[in-house]
């Protein structure tokens, strides 16, 4: 076995590019687990948290941007001045696992794991944010719905090293619901983030732990869109019914140890319901 | 200013809310935790063990773990050189399977090797050929007979009816209820591990061991050792909780035997996932019961059934059995009963002790039932408790009169009188935190009902059943300075503390050294069934007596003075009739008093076959009230508050009364709401802290107690033990609560979300 | 097992060797049998219990979830590093003292993140005590002790400071 420290994003990518079957290590949350275990064996790691062009964030005021490099960890996330821009990825960042877990798993091992229960994911996926991959032969940039592919699986190739992401500061509500079975360090049973864009006039809803990914609600969202009012902040009681009936529709949950897939139909509808009450607060 | 001479009060006696003396090494993490332990020259251990709940084993290659450089010994049962089984009551569990593997994470085979991660890979190049069985893992095929026995002594452990006095009562009023729990973990954080050093001819061993019972162990060690029992010597290695899960055989005789086949230092550690599997737990339990009241709430008569599931080995599920169905009744009155109680064998993980032992299963059902009671004849939980509760001369279904303090009145109506939270749902500063679901930001306030739940205990103390049960102290005094020396096992509970308050109070010394915990002194039976405060505090106020009543007459004689008129105050020996004031430093000095007692508990009776019978040796109560918020709509539930009574008898150590209390509610909480082994066809789905959830510091509420002290005549000390009581009925509160709050029914414990709020 | 080069680390102010060690060890491995510091407990290997706290770089870590070899060149601070032998410090004292510490084995965990705590926020709240505490399980005390100790540290040091408290507790 052997650990590579690459202190500069061209080392690490050569680092890749000559053991493309490395894995990386960021936080360390995840990979360690299964090291720990036995569970999995790896004969080269590559841990990118010396790489100073992963561990740095930019907001760009007049594009409405924030770059979040993939070696931010989630305690700075959950915090100002983060937090302000995409409070509901800072939500999302309180609630994953422990302060501990918190200070050293970052949104860049949150999104090469890519678990559906990955708590960062489901406010990526409402924020339509982009993901930013490099390689020594270049960059290519996905939305997040191609990024994730599947229940741990995602579109990075071999060589590929997430760098960062990319979300809109998007004007309007924004929030993070997560259920687990304690009130702390928990894995969410079932999660959803909504985003009210009150520029472009959008509700945008992502469901997690209710699939093998990350899921949109498109319909739940168009009629979302076509019933509430922005510039009143409200929403009839009819509609929050109707929005969360459609979300219960979108889900495609299972049954597992940690919670039933009737369960997570019912829950996932119940967040975006109070979601899209905090949302539009009037009736 | 006065004119006497300034003498500083004698610290740390019984009664005083002393520090742990040893606070300081834990807290500097210096002390040695049996997974601490080291030694020049060791080899790591490691265990194979099934991936199959019933399987016939075909064959077992070896072959590949010896080619693995660094492995030092490969064993299986085959390389067992005395008795192939142990166990607590019945030795019917193998040290390795022979033939057949009867749950998963059955010890299959053991390996030392140079390295943890060597061990691992020598396991996985065992290949053991199994045919697969069908798994029996419905306890009523165990009863029933449909399942061929798992096991040569057959799929029930025992049987046991309670018959007692008209079994022809029906109502007036009826109330009747299933209840079921499952499959709790003890889950100490301090993972088994143990440090076994060979004698250099190998014809002996010491072992260095977290358990909770040394003499049970070194007899069952030496048995499949083939060694006589002085051939295999045990020490406690500091030990991270225990909750019952350390009382059986773990870790320690395969620890011994790789020692003894490499001649070596041999560590052994269990995982998190490792301890999940080879350790006993909570009995998952059925009860049905049926009450018949008057109309005014007064039982007449209790039916019940219980079915405790076992699992693959009987461990003590014949005690927690008995345990179970003759706390029935609960702490209330009751003339007429008629109970039916199994504890079975299944191909599920095997279960024994866990704090509450088998009086957990009956609360939950017996409280239950009292609510239903309260409802049917329109009293309120408060009244229908009050109106039944029990007293100290009362009978129990056994026929056992109660012949201890029993305030259960009192334990009632102090809980009672304990303030409710002062804050409101979500709490004056709206901290989210507060709500259900926490920082998961699912509630709003107004999506919150709030519930109130009764629940309340009896639980016997110490062994029952004819057990001739003993705990052995022996006690020095020279110079002024007290030793002690016991075999009680320290898991956490604070005995080293209050030992150390008896010495004082008793010979009026300053310094107690507690000596190391080993087996070179008598057994002090396990540190369970509350019973160590009671026991081995006897042992040590016993021993202690004797030596004082050695130096009363080596100062009587000095001084010419009738030994019985000595007293110890504060430091000094002194004549109560005269002016003899001596201190116990100067009184003892170039004298080596050393008295070793033994302190047995009243003898109790087997039960005859109905059921009847003094088995119970001692009884303490215990009331609780929770306050709940939940979130009806998505089933999450917050604890807000726990009010509780306790009849303890007396405080020797305030402060580690409450630790013992707050400690052992937070694990009632856990089984309330959160803590589970799930088997699937005798498969655990979640053997892991990240699956099976214990309550952290956002889940556990605040909590109101009143300690009541009403010594127990009984007692030696006049202090019943408090250890389990808190674990019992706290569960139960916390679940009429939470139906307090949503309006129905819920029957089963841990209560999940998708009970409360899916139909 | 021997497959690795040498490495070191840096650990409660000294420079410290690893050696013969396998590579996919864990920081608290490396801890414990490597460097002999047993402080640091592991309870589940998997970021779950907190026993393994540590400071990296000064940040709260499960150093279970540490692997070792990626740690070279940072700064960790063990328990260990917290106080001389015998010389407990004033949260280590409180624990002691407040009767949080029982088994102990969560302990040294609990009082690398109450002293984290503490650092960041002086004066915390009940509620913030308990959500920065909640990734340290403790199976024996039912917390409540706990948050006795750290909220006496917390007066006791701002009493020391002289600043006083809402409660008009002055030096």
């Amino acid at each position: 076995m052997s650990v590579i420290i690459p202190t500069s994003l061209h080392s690490a990518l050569q680092a890749l590019a000559d053991s493309p079957e490395a894995t990386v290590l960021a936080g360390g949350t995840d990979l360690m687990v299964e090291l720990n275990s036995g569970h999995r064996q790896v004969p080269s790691v590559i841990a990118v948290s010396r790489v100073p062009e992963l561990c740095s964030w930019s907001h760009d005021a007049v594009a409405g941007l924030l770059h979040i490099g993939a070696g931010i960890s989630y305690d700075e996330i959950a915090r100002e001045p983060i937090a302000q821009w995409v409070p509901a990825l800072a939500q999302a960042a309180r609630t994953v696992g422990s302060p501990q877990i918190r200070h050293a798993a970052t949104i860049g091992g949150n999104l090469g794991t890519c678990s559906p229960a990955g708590d960062g994911l489901p406010v990526l996926a409402a924020l339509d944010a982009m993901i930013h991959l490099a390689s020594l032969t270049g960059v290519r940039t996905l939305s997040f719905a191609d990024f994730m592919v599947g229940p741990k699986r995602t579109a990075r190739l071999p060589g590929e090293l997430i760098t960062g992401v990319t979300v809109p500061v998007v004007r309007g509500w924004q929030g993070y619901s997560k259920v687990g079975v304690r009130n702390a360090m928990v894995i969410a049973v079932a999660s959803a983030a909504l985003v009210a864009d009150s520029d472009a006039g959008t509700v945008r809803v992502a469901l997690g732990s209710a699939g093998p990914t990350i899921l949109r609600c498109p319909e739940a969202e168009a009629f979302a869109a076509a019933h509430v009012d922005f510039a009143a902040g409200s929403a009839a009681d009819s509609v929050v019914d109707q929005f969360a009936g459609l979300v219960r529709t979108a889900a495609r949950p299972i049954d597992d140890h940690r919670s039933s897939a009737a369960y997570r139909r019912h829950a996932v509808g119940v967040l975006a319901g109070r979601l899209l009450r905090r949302a539009f607060p009037h009736g | 200013m006065t004119d006497a001479p300034t003498r500083s009060e004698l610290r740390g006696r019984l009664g005083d809310s002393i520090a742990r003396p040893d606070g300081v090494p834990k807290v500097q993490g210096t002390f040695a935790f049996s997974g601490d332990l080291s030694a020049d020259g060791f080899l790591w251990g490691a265990t194979l063990r099934s991936p199959y709940p019933h399987a016939r084993i075909i064959s077992i290659d070896l072959s590949g773990a010896w080619k693995i450089s660094g492995v030092e010994a490969v064993i299986t049962a085959t390389d067992v050189p005395g008795k192939s089984t142990y166990g607590l009551i019945s030795h019917d569990q193998p040290v390795f399977a022979v033939d057949v593997v009867r749950f998963v994470g059955e010890p299959i085979a053991a390996v030392a090797a140079d390295h943890p991660e060597t061990c691992r890979r020598a396991l996985a190049a065992i290949v053991v050929e199994y045919e697969v069985l069908p798994p029996l893992v419905d306890p009523e095929r165990a009863i029933d007979g449909s399942h061929a026995p798992v096991h040569p002594d057959g799929n029930v452990i025992r049987h046991q009816r309670i018959v007692r006095g008209d079994q022809t009562i029906q109502g007036p009023v009826i109330v009747e209820g299933t209840y079921e729990l499952g499959m709790q973990d003890q889950a100490f954080l301090g993972l088994e591990a143990a440090l076994a050093l060979p004698d250099s001819g190998g014809d002996g061993i010491e072992l260095f061991v977290a358990t909770q019972w040394l003499h049970e162990d070194q007899k069952q060690i030496a048995a499949c050792l083939g060694f006589p029992e002085d051939k295999v010597r045990l020490t406690l290695g500091g030990v991270g909780g225990a909750f019952g899960a350390r009382e059986d055989i773990s870790l320690q005789v395969h620890t011994c035997l790789l020692a003894l086949r490499t001649g070596r230092p041999v560590r052994m550690a269990y995982s998190r996932e490792e301890s999940f599997l080879g350790h006993v737990h909570r009995h998952p339990c059925t009860i049905w019961m049926r009450h018949h009241a008057d109309y005014d709430g007064r039982i007449l008569r209790v039916e019940a059934r219980f079915v405790f599931d076992g699992g693959a080995y009987a461990s003590t599920s014949s005690a927690v059995l008995i345990n179970g169905i003759t706390h029935a009744q609960g702490p209330y009155k009751c003339e007429n009963a008629t109970v039916d109680g199994w504890a079975v064998r299944t191909n599920n993980l095997p279960c024994g002790a866990m704090r509450g032992f088998g009086v957990v299963q009956a609360c939950f059902a017996h409280e239950g039932q009292m609510d239903k009671l309260a409802v049917a004849v329109g009293s309120d939980p408060v009244a229908i408790r009050l109106l039944n509760a029990m007293e100290t001369g009362d009978r129990l279904i056994t026929g056992q009169v109660i012949e201890n303090v029993a305030p259960v009145a009192r334990c009632i109506r102090e809980t009672a009188a304990l303030p409710l939270p002062s804050q409101p749902v979500g709490g004056h500063d709206l901290d989210p935190l507060r709500l259900p679901g926490g920082s998961g930001l699912t509630a709003d306030v107004s999506h919150i009902r709030r519930g109130i739940g009764w629940g309340v205990a009896i639980k016997n103390l110490m062994y029952s059943e004819a057990f001739d049960d003993y705990s052995t102290a022996r006690v020095r005094l020279a110079d002024g300075v007290a030793s002690v020396k016991f075999a009680t096992a320290e898991v956490g509970q604070g005995f080293v503390t209050i030992a150390g308050q008896i010495v004082r109070s008793i010979l009026g010394v300053d310094e107690v050294i507690i000596e190391a915990i080993d087996t070179t002194v008598g057994s002090a039976g396990s540190t369970s069934a509350s019973r160590q405060t009671w026991m081995s505090g006897g042992a040590v106020d016993g021993a202690c007596r004797l030596v004082r009543e050695q130096l009363f007459q080596h100062v009587g004689q000095m001084h010419g003075i009738d030994p019985l008129r000595l007293t110890i105050d504060g430091r000094d020996v002194v004549d109560a009739e005269g002016s003899l004031r001596v201190s116990v430093t100067d009184a003892s000095a170039g004298l080596e008093l050393d008295q070793t007692f033994e302190h047995h508990h009243r003898p109790t009776e087997d039960l005859d076959e109905f059921g009847q019978g003094n088995c119970h040796t001692a009884f303490a109560f215990v009331a609780h009230r929770a306050v709940v918020d939940v979130d009806v709509e998505l089933g999450l539930v917050k604890v807000v508050q726990i009010a509780t009574a306790q009849d303890i008898g007396r405080a020797l150590n305030p402060l580690s009364v409450v630790g013992q209390i707050e400690g052992g509610i937070a694990q009632g909480l856990g089984l309330a709401v959160m803590e589970e082994i799930i088997q699937i066809d005798g498969h655990v789905r979640n053997a892991s802290f990240t699956d099976y959830l214990l309550p952290t510091f956002l889940d556990m509420p605040d909590v109101a107690i009143s300690l009541i002290e009403e010594p127990d005549p009984m007692a030696p000390l006049g202090a019943k033990g408090v250890g389990e009581p808190p674990t019992i009925s706290s569960t139960p509160a916390i679940v009429a609560a939470i139906r307090d709050a949503i309006g129905r029914d819920l029957t089963r414990v841990p209560v999940r979300p998708n009970d409360i709020c899916l139909p | 097992m021997a497959e690795s080069q040498i490495y070191s680390l840096h650990v409660n102010g000294e420079q410290r060797e690893v050696a013969d060690a396998w590579l996919g060890e864990s920081l608290l491995f490396v801890l414990r049998e490597r460097l002999g510091l047993m402080g640091s407990k592991g309870a589940c290997e998997q970021g779950e219990c907190g026993s393994c706290s540590v400071l990296v770089d000064g940040a709260l870590v499960c150093s279970c979830l540490v692997l070792a070899a990626a740690a070279v060149g940072q700064q960790i601070v063990t328990i260990e590093g917290v106080a001389p032998v015998g010389s407990p410090s004033d949260v280590q004292q409180a624990f002691v003292d407040a009767g949080a510490v029982q088994c102990g084995f969560c302990t040294p965990g609990l009082i690398m993140a109450a002293h984290s705590l503490l650092e960041r926020s002086p004066a915390p709240s009940e509620m913030e005590i308990r959500e920065e505490l909640s990734g340290n399980i403790c199976r024996c005390t039912g917390y409540g002790r706990i948050i006795d100790a750290v909220q006496r540290v917390a007066v006791a040091r701002i009493v020391v400071n002289g600043r006083g408290i809402d409660g008009g507790i002055k030096s």
